[in-house]
């Protein structure tokens, strides 16, 4: 059966997938261009494990399930981000630890106390169905509050991205910053992954930047070129995935990849012309 | 007046002392060179004059109206800028952000002190060129006058020319010679080569087996050190 636009907008689930999906992508986006110049890029891969984790966790226990992984992310994140800074394992090894203990314990809480529900298969691999209307709230309390920091602090978040050691040397506290970006990341993660599913919710992080820096040159054209890219993204997917019915986390990922690789053809072909 | 004075610092790296019972002082116009072999403790001293590790003894002070986060600082490259996405314009006015404080935003002032030190040092036309697609020489430049936008008064520099070629290495001395002359800006530098310190600094300081000398270069270029170092020069 053929849907009109305005049809698929009146659905309920819909219109929470696109309050949702819309902010999330904005933020994941913005953190991201940040992230992948601090080499954290495989952080909302680690962080969307430990969600993994607790959800599993918050299930068996019968608690509601974001109130167990928000905090449980959070405390997470700023782990993962002191690890990261000072310590002899690096980030890359401290990273892969943290998130495969988190997905196996989760797993083996899952086995014990009665084997994958849908709650928890929907938390793999995503779910638009899944989002409830607190979901709506939060995602558009965290998204006014992301792009508050983010505008706010958005010359001080360059430049300790762009060097650390000189703007600590000349009075910019790169710490607060650097926690401020972990603690926006761990709630982005939380909140994507409903949608996008722990396996998946990393490349909403990723590929919006990674795109942008093919083609464009300045911090400036990187950051408004991904944030807008992300939100297309994830608009075209979810109707996409409505009218393929396919899985709409893999959907926003695959036409991710297609802005990818459009961006890396043109960037290409704009250096050999050089 | 003394700008900056080391009494009796020692500074240690994961608990071994570096170097020991370190003074010396520096006044406005001062160009001092850092020598040393590699593991000397010329990079924890120069992350103690940043503020960025704290001395296990002793005191380093500022003077003369210089607060700590007002130095202009050149580090070292590191990864991550080779491949940062940044307009020049960009890196240069961050520069300004000490001066800022919680103000969001640049203003007329940053943007008009950004361009004079672009134009400061001949590079204001790549103004609008990506950071990572210039010369190693250009971006040494580049952050250059992002150090100058953050100080008035003190220059501190990390091997500037590392992994330059030798006339642009040349060129860079000059600048930087220029810039103390005609500014009056203090500059400390930590340096590999000998023969361009002694020729453009004021002074030496010599760290090495947890001594250190200090003095002008003249007086360094007679004393035992400089002549188990650089032999007959």
């Amino acid at each position: 059966m053929e849907y009109s636009i305005s049809e698929i907008l009146s659905f309920t689930f819909m219109q929470r997938a696109l309050i949702v999906g819309v902010p999330v992508a904005l933020c994941a986006a913005l953190l991201g261009v940040s992230l992948i110049l601090k080499r954290y890029s495989m952080i909302g891969d680690g962080l969307s494990h430990v969600g993994f984790g607790a959800l599993a966790l918050a299930a068996a226990m019968n608690l509601a399930p974001l109130r167990v992984a928000i905090p449980v992310v959070i405390v997470a994140a700023f782990l993962l981000l002191r690890i990261s800074e000072n310590s002899k394992i690096n980030g890359d090894g401290a990273i892969a630890i943290v998130s495969s203990s988190a997905l196996a314990i989760g797993i083996v809480v899952t086995s014990a106390s009665g084997g994958l529900n849908t709650d928890l298969y929907s938390y793999l691999f995503g779910s638009i169905l899944a989002l409830s209307h607190d979901d709506v709230v939060l995602s558009l309390v965290l998204c006014a509050v992301v792009l508050f920091l983010y505008i706010f602090f958005y010359n001080k978040i360059f430049s300790v991205t762009f060097d650390e050691n000189f703007s600590l040397a000349t009075g910019t506290n790169a710490k607060v910053y650097n926690t401020i970006i972990s603690l926006l990341t761990a709630l982005t993660v939380v909140l994507g992954m409903q949608i996008m599913g722990t396996l998946l919710i990393s490349s909403l992080i990723i590929f919006p930047g990674l795109t942008a820096m093919r083609v464009f040159k300045s911090y400036k054209a990187v950051v408004i070129s991904s944030a807008v890219q992300s939100v297309i993204c994830v608009a075209v997917g979810l109707f996409v995935s409505f009218y393929a019915e396919t899985a709409t986390g893999a959907t926003v990922v695959c036409i991710n990849l297609a802005f990818f690789i459009v961006f890396g053809i043109i960037g290409f072909f704009r250096t050999i012309k050089k | 007046m003394a700008i900056l004075k080391c009494n009796d610092v020692t500074m240690s790296y994961e608990g071994v002392n570096v170097f020991e019972h370190l003074s010396f002082s520096l006044n406005k116009g001062d160009y001092l060179c850092i020598l040393g072999e590699n593991g000397s403790g010329k990079s924890t001293l120069m992350k103690g004059l940043l503020g960025l590790l704290k001395p296990t003894g002793g005191k380093i002070e500022y003077s003369d109206g210089l607060v700590q986060k007002e130095i202009g600082y050149l580090p070292q490259q590191s990864a991550v800028q080779r491949d940062f996405p940044a307009s020049v314009y960009e890196v240069v006015l961050s520069g300004t952000l000490n001066s800022r404080g919680l103000k969001p935003f640049y203003g007329h002032k940053e943007k008009e002190l950004a361009n004079k030190n672009l134009e400061r040092l001949s590079i204001t036309h790549l103004k609008k060129k990506c950071y990572r697609e210039l010369s190693g020489g250009q971006q040494q430049r580049v952050l250059l006058a992002r150090a100058l936008c953050a100080t008035k008064s003190l220059l501190l520099l990390d091997e500037p020319v590392t992994g330059l070629d030798p006339l642009v290495s040349a060129e860079f001395y000059e600048l930087i010679r220029d810039i103390n002359k005609n500014d009056n800006i203090t500059v400390i530098m930590v340096s590999h080569d000998v023969k361009e310190s002694v020729e453009n600094a004021s002074h030496i300081l010599h760290l090495e087996n947890k001594t250190c000398y200090f003095g002008t270069v003249n007086d360094y270029l007679s004393s035992s050190i400089s002549n188990q170092f650089i032999g007959s020069y």
